[in-house]
């Protein structure tokens, strides 16, 4: 069987009808115990089982999945990624993630068509001017590549935005990180998991954590649809049901659950070379590989488990889209979808224990974790495996809610995923 | 869109409306002082149920605040009811 991905064996394939490929990855049944056992097989659940076996030679380790791998948010994002945020932790953080990525596709054999071909955060007036310039300052501080540009450099680097003189918020300029882009979101959660697997990781799906089981106040195992699993130590990364999986074990946590939506239109011929965000009309597009247009927005500000779109934000997302470029006005979508996403009070993580001996939490990275899957699995396998925090990760501990040290990205950095 | 209820004005659509909190939170009582942990606990910790919830919604045209019971996971309306009374 074929396993390698490289240009001899697909020429090899190519010449054999491709009838050599073996399956991505195994479907293991669930053994009685493991030393670690990870709930969620989204992005964070799925580098994390990498990085335990690659970073600290774990290999008795499980993935349960409720459903299909990277069904949930990592499945349904619109995949921009990038480390423009303003704090240092945060940008310590998120450029560790960037890092990872840019090497990603040769670390897992997998082509996670990571394309950096920049982003730009548009200012629209001169106080925001002011704003992106402290941006850029602060993201420079901090080792992370950002320029200024006034409004005729954002002209020449996308025509197609609208710079007529009656518009409702005209175009001063912008932030640009070269080095930020988009991936592909599917390849990420699958190539991890079959790197993961090779390892000897076992990755089970449809199988859903009912419960999770206590002795002596600690956390000991998982009881799931397909029977009781024990495990040395627990982490849950499951995004949007984080309150619900820490509930089971009466932790509470700053967290809420909001539906985030995204749209893709129909194919089109290129019109738009980076990922380009709107601040004032809380819209974002990128044109996909296949030619759609990939456009996000802001949250739905109702808490919300429902995983689909609906119409009030629609609505908005979409108008805001009009006026940036009214070139698309007659545009189709083809799709529109939600996910929903685990927002905390400072738009930063949760990384550490959870105040429950022997389970760890890795969520509330909200409408912006898919850039951090490198990040978020190398640092939460350290934890699991260390029981400690990296120092990287220290900062976006469960405490901070308790010391007021908080991370406050959602008023230093804004929306953008 | 959606229909919400408002307790005074009737039926009417969901963009009137905004979300203002979980029902019954209540300020612990600083008199005595109250511990870090509680504080944080009152600031940030949130029930964030799946499934049925009590909430504190606005109308906004009437400006008037009231409780809505709603299924977080299917957004139907279980039912709504002015907030005077609805603490005790
Ligand atoms: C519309 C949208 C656009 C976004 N755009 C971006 C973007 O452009 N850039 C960016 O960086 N981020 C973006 N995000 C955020 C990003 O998608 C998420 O932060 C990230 O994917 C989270 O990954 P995860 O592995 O933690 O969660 P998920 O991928 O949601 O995985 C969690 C998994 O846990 C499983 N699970 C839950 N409960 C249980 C249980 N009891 N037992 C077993 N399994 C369980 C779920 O089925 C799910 O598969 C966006 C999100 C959405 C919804
Ligand atoms: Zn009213």
């Amino acid at each position: 069987m074929t396993k390698t991905y490289s240009a001899f064996n697909l020429l090899r394939e190519g010449l054999r009808a491709n009838k050599g490929w073996g399956r991505a990855w195994r479907t293991p049944e669930p053994k009685p115990s493991y030393d670690v056992v990870i709930i969620g097989g989204g992005g964070h659940g799925l580098a994390t089982a990498y990085y335990l076996a690659k970073n600290h030679g774990l290999r008795n380790v499980a993935v349960l999945e409720k459903g299909w791998l990277g069904g949930g948010n990592t499945g349904r994002n619109t995949t921009v990624i990038r480390s423009n945020y303003f704090y240092p932790e945060s940008a310590a953080l998120y450029d560790l993630s960037v890092k990872l990525y840019e090497g990603l596709s040769k670390d897992l054999n997998y082509n996670v068509m990571f394309s950096q071909r920049g982003m730009i955060v548009t200012a629209h007036s001169e106080p925001e001017m002011e704003m992106a310039a402290r941006q850029v300052n602060a993201m420079r501080l901090n080792g992370v590549d950002a320029e200024l540009l006034d409004a005729a450099e954002v002209r020449r680097l996308e025509p197609a935005l609208s710079f007529r003189a009656d518009m409702r918020h005209p175009i001063h300029g912008g932030v640009l990180q070269k080095r930020a882009g988009t991936g592909r979101h599917d390849a990420v959660a699958w190539g991890y998991a079959r790197a993961a697997d090779a390892a000897g990781v076992d990755i089970i799906q449809n199988c859903e954590v009912l419960d999770l089981i206590l002795e002596a106040g600690r956390c000991v195992g998982v009881n799931t649809t397909r029977g009781e699993i024990r495990a040395g130590v627990v982490g849950a990364a499951v995004a949007g049901h984080s309150s619900v999986l820490a509930g089971m074990v009466g932790v509470g946590l700053p967290i809420t659950s909001y539906a985030l939506q995204a749209f893709v239109s129909e194919p089109l011929k290129p019109v738009l070379n980076r990922v380009v965000l709107c601040p004032p009309y809380g819209t974002y597009v990128s044109q996909s590989d296949k030619g759609g247009l990939v456009i996000g927005g802001g949250l739905d500000r109702v808490p919300s488990y429902g995983q689909r779109g609906n119409m009030p934000m629609q609505e908005e997302v979409l108008s805001g889209l009009s006026e940036m470029m009214p070139m698309l006005n007659k545009v189709k979508l083809l799709r529109h979808w939600a996910g929903i996403v685990d927002v905390t009070p400072d738009s930063s993580p949760i990384l550490g224990p959870s105040g429950v001996e022997g389970l760890f939490l890795n969520c509330g990275w909200g409408t912006g974790g898919f850039k951090a899957i490198p990040a978020g699995g190398y640092l939460f396998a350290h934890l699991l495996a260390e029981g400690t925090h990296h120092e990287i990760s220290r900062p976006f501990d469960l405490s901070r809610f308790d010391t007021g040290y908080l991370v406050d990205e959602g008023a230093a950095s804004g929306i953008a995923h | 869109m959606q229909i919400f209820p408002c307790p005074f004005c009737g039926p009417r659509d969901e963009r009137e409306f905004h979300f203002a909190g979980e029902l019954g939170k209540t300020r612990p009582d600083t008199r005595d002082g109250v511990s870090d942990a509680d504080w944080a606990r009152y600031l940030h910790e949130q029930r964030n149920e799946k499934g049925h919830v009590r909430e504190v919604w606005m109308h906004m045209p009437c400006s008037e605040l009231f409780v809505l019971e709603r299924d977080s996971v299917s957004m139907a309306v279980i039912g709504s009811s002015p907030l005077r009374g609805a603490a005790e």
